[in-house]
């Protein structure tokens, strides 16, 4: 149920004054449109999306953190 | 990059160090996609080799969600609403019926991915649109933001539960005892890291919170484990990727706005405090249960679990899918008796479905 995958923002959708934040999102291929109202996501971000909703941009720096906090462990 | 995030040399390496200490450690976990990747990845048999066991907790929304909340949206249903909800829900049984069951007598019960999708259909019908709303903190701040736009001949009918009060609630019914917590790491995506330190500092546990690739469950257990032998106590966090210290406040603050804490029973456990949501005051007329008082007043069911099903043992951790007499004979995921067989994140899905705990 809480599963999240993550995806790369392409697209923001401006949309009129009042509608909701969407994205267009590519999950490794495949393109989907997302609610980011719950995030203030860019283009470019890669971004956390559960149930149509972008819940979290992924911090890349962290991502790259723990590989290398776990290459670290194999030395 | 997921297969970066999967390195067999360094988890067979990380599973002889822990092998190595030797603990013997009964740790619990209350995420359904935590238990997948520990039976999928055969991750909890390597873990047990080592001394490890590691327990599903009440980690799935659609298993814990009581019969009475499915008798409500399946009488709405017949009442003629529009019922929608997540697919894993669809079959999971009530006191007798599913809404699956309900849809074959010709309701018109829909299957979406998100409310968004839900806010659709709405758009298209004159009919009421009553979306069946079921999820941990993840999930809750989807529904909330789709409140604060207040769409028309909409309304919810809210299962949405708080996981560290029913983790509070485990410890402090003391049937077993937990020597750390994974802690579930899209639900923390929400939370943040505090959210859980009342659970370290009062009742003296340790807790990592994890994502979901194989080596971010081993990590976890192995920060866990080195706590444990520093005599720490204290919430740490191997999915910094993506789970901040504070959370998503953005998230928090929409959850906030709408929904207020309420005390909430799950399956398997007596009533929690504060531990379930519901909408507040000024957003009451999205609220089923207010809306259609009337029509649910005639749900009062004394529900008890089907006989031999032992879902509710199975959510607090006492006991394996397999020790279940019922499991794998007459309760499969074609013909489940339990919710836990119904879910792909439940404990006797996944178990049947890998062919191991």
């Amino acid at each position: 149920m809480c599963l999240a995958i993550p995806a790369k923002v392409v697209e923001i959708s401006k949309g009129k004054e009042g509608t909701r934040a969407k994205a267009k999102a590519d999950f490794g291929g495949v393109s989907r449109e997302s609610d980011i109202s719950l995030v203030d996501a860019k283009i470019d971000d890669y971004v956390i999306v559960h149930a149509g909703f972008a819940i979290e941009i992924m911090d890349e720096h962290e991502a790259k953190e723990t590989l290398e906090l776990w290459r670290e462990l194999l030395e | 990059m997921m297969f970066r995030y999967r390195n067999e040399v360094l988890a067979k390496e990380r599973l002889e160090k822990l092998k190595d200490l030797n603990l013997n450690l009964r740790l619990m976990h209350v995420c359904g996609t935590h238990q997948d990747t520990l039976v999928k990845f055969g991750l909890n048999s390597m873990l047990k080799e080592a001394g490890i066991e590691v327990r599903p907790g009440p980690g799935c929304p659609v298993c814990v969600t009581t019969a009475k909340e499915i008798e409500e949206a399946i009488i709405l249903a017949r009442k003629g609403k529009v019922v929608a909800t997540f697919g894993d829900m669809f079959r999971v049984p009530g006191e007798r019926l599913s809404l699956a069951d309900v849809r074959a007598e010709g309701f018109d019960v829909r299957m979406v991915y998100s409310i968004t999708d839900c806010i659709s259909i709405a758009e298209k019908t004159n009919k009421e649109v009553v979306f069946f709303s079921i999820g941990f903190e993840t999930t809750a701040p989807t529904t909330a933001s789709v409140i604060l736009t207040r769409p028309k001949n909409f309304s919810i009918l809210s299962a949405h539960r708080l996981i560290p009060p029913a983790m509070e609630a485990l410890i402090k019914m003391g049937e077993m005892k937990i020597d750390g917590f994974i802690n579930p790491g899209h639900v923390s995506t929400i939370i943040g890291e505090r959210a859980y330190e009342f659970i370290s500092k009062r009742y003296k546990i340790p807790q990592v919170i994890a994502g979901f690739e194989p080596l971010d469950v081993l990590i976890g257990v192995y920060m866990l484990a080195m706590q444990i032998i520093r005599g720490e106590t204290r919430v740490e966090n191997e999915y910094k990727r993506v789970v901040k210290p504070e959370g998503n406040e953005k998230a928090q603050h929409t959850l906030g706005e709408v929904f207020e804490p309420t005390e909430c029973s799950w399956r398997g456990f007596p009533a929690i405090s504060d531990s379930g949501l519901k909408l507040r005051g000024e957003f009451e007329e999205y609220d089923a249960r207010k809306r259609y008082e009337d029509e649910l007043s005639t749900v009062d069911i004394d529900y008890k679990e089907p006989e031999g099903c032992r879902c509710g043992k199975i959510l607090r951790g006492l006991v394996y899918p397999d020790e279940c007499p019922l499991f794998g004979k007459v309760c499969t995921p074609q013909h489940p008796v339990g919710a836990c067989m119904v879910s792909r994140e439940g404990s006797c899905n996944i178990t049947f479905r890998y062919g191991e705990r």
